[in-house]
């Protein structure tokens, strides 16, 4: 089958491998029908997430049809045939995480749990595609995908609803509205939310349903920010103000916003010295994470509100203003997204047409273009917003 | 623990029969101290268990030598204490879950000849008797006379704080003989393995499967890639692949 391959900082290609097969009694296989490229891979085509290894198939929002099950799945729950979107996060559906809904923590998944252990006390669950430290699984850029423990994490889609509606279902539509969850929102709140990427936008969205009265979403990329405008945020582009903390506090007659949310992660980009110390730091490996905005968000945050982070950090961060963050009694919620909490009633939503997810969408391409569309998509070149990929198009 | 969070249906996996209730087992005296020594939260547990645990437990009745090797690790379980001794106490399943161990194999009045293999081929045979055995609770076994090396084991299984499943916790202690079998017995025991060991266990009793990525596809791996996977040192003898075609040929559970 063809797949998109991870082959070193940079680089990326679509190579032929071998056809996924059941390694496990609890696994199904995918044929894809659908793929896309997220923000998170970019922290892996940068190479700046450890453990990957040239080889790896890349990819993690994916959804297509079962054409195999393991003897072990649970037919009532999953059968062949079965059109299904795949969640990014693996879990085992029985530890004590699972349990708890602590999707993306479960304690089974993950058999390199021994690596991430020694970088981050415990291991998460394992992820699709996301380096070996969180599993090494083959991603979904693919024809086809190995799923462990099918019976718990695909959802099974309703006939007649298109792709394009329902594959962001496997990552970033969960994870912006997870990121909304996060900030407490209460009736009347004003959420500020960093980056107008993808996961932005569906925060944006997902802020709204949650009862937020204002957005205030902040980016530099003029088609980014109008998308955001139509969700309904107020925008601000941070390349032209002097200071983003500053214009909330003039935006929120000095109070400031009751949540911040940092929907941009480790590779947060900035005209300052700062940015210029933290992006040597990270060349020479003394910091992994470049963390601009969780600074600006704590700094900007209302007293006793609430930051919220969906971005991805996969290590150390440097100068963290956690004065401010004792002093003004903030909270701090993130984590991978707890994906198989949102799946089924986001779809409902979907489904009564509250939202049609598709409007991220800036390209379709055949896979073979994957390559190309990771630079594109990595600069914000011709109004990039999202890729789905087609595997089977030529 | 809510049980209404576990209403759906996992018939596949041992612990699918968790009951409600849990029996609190009683705190076993004396011997097992080791093992209460290692459950404890703080950060002295380990040395607890060292100073007045697992070597007065071990070290009671022979004098440690200098090349003793103690390793210990522990996991939660989410099941009773009685599915996991079950699936502990049926030793001759164990090598499908500990790396290193060949074959368990029953000789009859509560002995059982243990064989592990070492790096390039090499093994390490012994035949141990049970100390204690009582379901549910504690499991400890020690080498006989006459044995490649001077061995052994004790588990212990707790209802963990808060009813929240079983806590399983594991003791070893090996006195190899000089020589060529030290060696190779060295690369046999330590607490990391351990804790890989029980880390299996717990993903085979809690889901039915060991996770694994071993056999799957990808693209084209550099030379150097496949050089330090040659290196790696914590890379078992034996391959995942091979472990889990041996389970699903050999696995009774589910
Ligand atoms: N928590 C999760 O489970 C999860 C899931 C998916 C993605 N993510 C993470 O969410 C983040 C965003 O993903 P995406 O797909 O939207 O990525 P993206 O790269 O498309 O978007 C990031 C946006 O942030 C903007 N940005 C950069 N620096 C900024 C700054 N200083 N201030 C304001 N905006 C700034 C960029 O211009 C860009 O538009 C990534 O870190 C990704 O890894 C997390
Ligand atoms: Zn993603
Ligand atoms: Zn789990």
């Amino acid at each position: 089958m063809k797949a998109v391959c991870w082959m070193g900082t940079n680089k990326m290609s679509v190579e032929n491998v071998p056809d996924p097969q059941i390694l496990n009694r609890r696994d199904a296989i995918v044929r894809i029908t659908s793929t896309c490229i997220c923000g998170s891979d970019l922290h892996l085509y940068n190479g700046l997430i450890p453990t990957m290894e040239q080889g790896d198939i890349m990819g993690h929002e994916f959804m297509g049809e079962i054409v195999e099950t393991g003897a072990g799945v649970d037919k009532e729950k999953l059968k062949v045939g079965d059109r299904v979107v795949v969640p990014f996060t693996i879990a085992c559906g029985r530890c004590f995480f699972c349990e708890q809904k602590l999707w993306s923590c479960c304690d089974n998944s993950n058999p390199n749990y021994w690596i991430a252990e020694k970088m981050m006390g415990y291991s998460p669950s394992g992820l699709f595609g996301y380096t070996h430290m969180l599993g090494g699984y083959a991603g979904g850029q693919a024809q086809y995908a190995r799923v462990p423990y099918a019976d718990v994490g695909p959802l099974k889609l309703p006939e007649g609803i298109p792709d394009d509606k329902v594959v962001f279902l496997s990552d970033i539509f969960p994870t912006g509205y997870f990121g909304a969850l996060n900030c407490d929102i209460k009736a009347g709140d004003t959420v500020a939310i960093w980056g107008c990427g993808p996961v932005a936008q569906f925060a944006i969205r997902s802020a709204f349903m949650l009862g937020a009265e204002r957005v205030i979403a902040i980016d530099r990329f003029p088609y980014r920010l109008q998308m955001a405008q139509e969700g309904g945020a107020e925008t601000i582009n941070y390349e032209e103000v002097d200071d983003v903390v500053q214009t909330l506090k003039d935006m929120t007659a000095n109070i400031g916003p009751d949540s911040c949310m940092d929907a941009v992660g480790m590779e947060a980009h900035d005209d300052g010295f700062m940015y210029k110390l933290d992006r040597a730091k990270q060349a020479l490996k003394v910091e992994s994470d470049r963390p601009i905005v969780l600074r600006q968000c704590i700094q900007a945050c209302r007293k006793g509100g609430t930051v919220s982070v969906p971005g991805v950090y996969s290590g150390f961060a440097d100068k963290i203003p956690m004065g401010a963050f004792m002093n003004k009694a903030l909270t701090m919620k993130t984590g991978q997204t707890h994906m198989m909490r949102f799946m089924q009633p986001l779809l409902d939503r979907i489904q009564k047409d509250e939202i049609d997810p598709s409007f991220v969408i800036s390209h379709r391409v055949p896979i073979d273009l994957a390559p190309e569309m990771y630079k594109t998509f990595r600069d914000k070149k011709d109004n990039c917003t999202k890729v789905v990929l087609d595997p089977w198009a030529n | 623990m809510n049980q209404t969070i576990q209403s759906r249906d996992y018939d596949s996996a041992p612990c699918a029969s968790k009951t409600t209730e849990r029996k609190v087992g009683p705190i076993i005296a004396g011997t097992s101290m080791a093992l209460l020594g290692l459950s404890r939260r703080s950060k002295s547990g380990l040395a607890l268990a060292l100073a007045g645990g697992a070597l007065a437990y071990f070290g009671s009745r022979r004098n440690a030598s200098e090349d003793e090797v103690l390793a210990h690790g522990s996991v939660l379980l989410n099941c009773s204490p009685q599915e996991a001794y079950a699936l502990y106490r049926n030793f001759e399943e164990l090598p499908l879950i500990m790396q290193h161990l060949e074959s368990v194999t029953k000789i009859g009045q509560g002995r059982y000849r243990w064989i592990a293999l070492g790096p390039m081929g090499t093994s390490i045979r012994w035949d141990a008797e049970m100390v204690h055995d009582r379901e549910g609770e504690f499991i400890s076994w020690r080498s006989l006379p006459g044995s490649d090396v001077d061995i052994e084991s004790a588990v212990r299984f707790q209802t963990a704080p808060g009813n929240r499943g079983t806590l399983l916790s594991a003791v070893t202690r090996m006195d190899p003989p000089a020589g060529k079998l030290k060696r190779i017995a060295a690369k046999l025991l330590n607490t990391f393995m351990i804790q890989q060991d029980l880390r299996r266990f717990k993903a085979l009793i809690e889901t039915g499967e060991i996770p694994t990525t071993e056999g799957q596809s990808h693209g084209p791996r550099s030379r150097m890639t496949a050089a330090l996977r040659v290196a790696d040192p914590t890379r078992p003898p034996k391959g995942d692949s091979e472990m889990s075609e041996v389970f699903n040929a050999k696995r009774r559970i589910a």
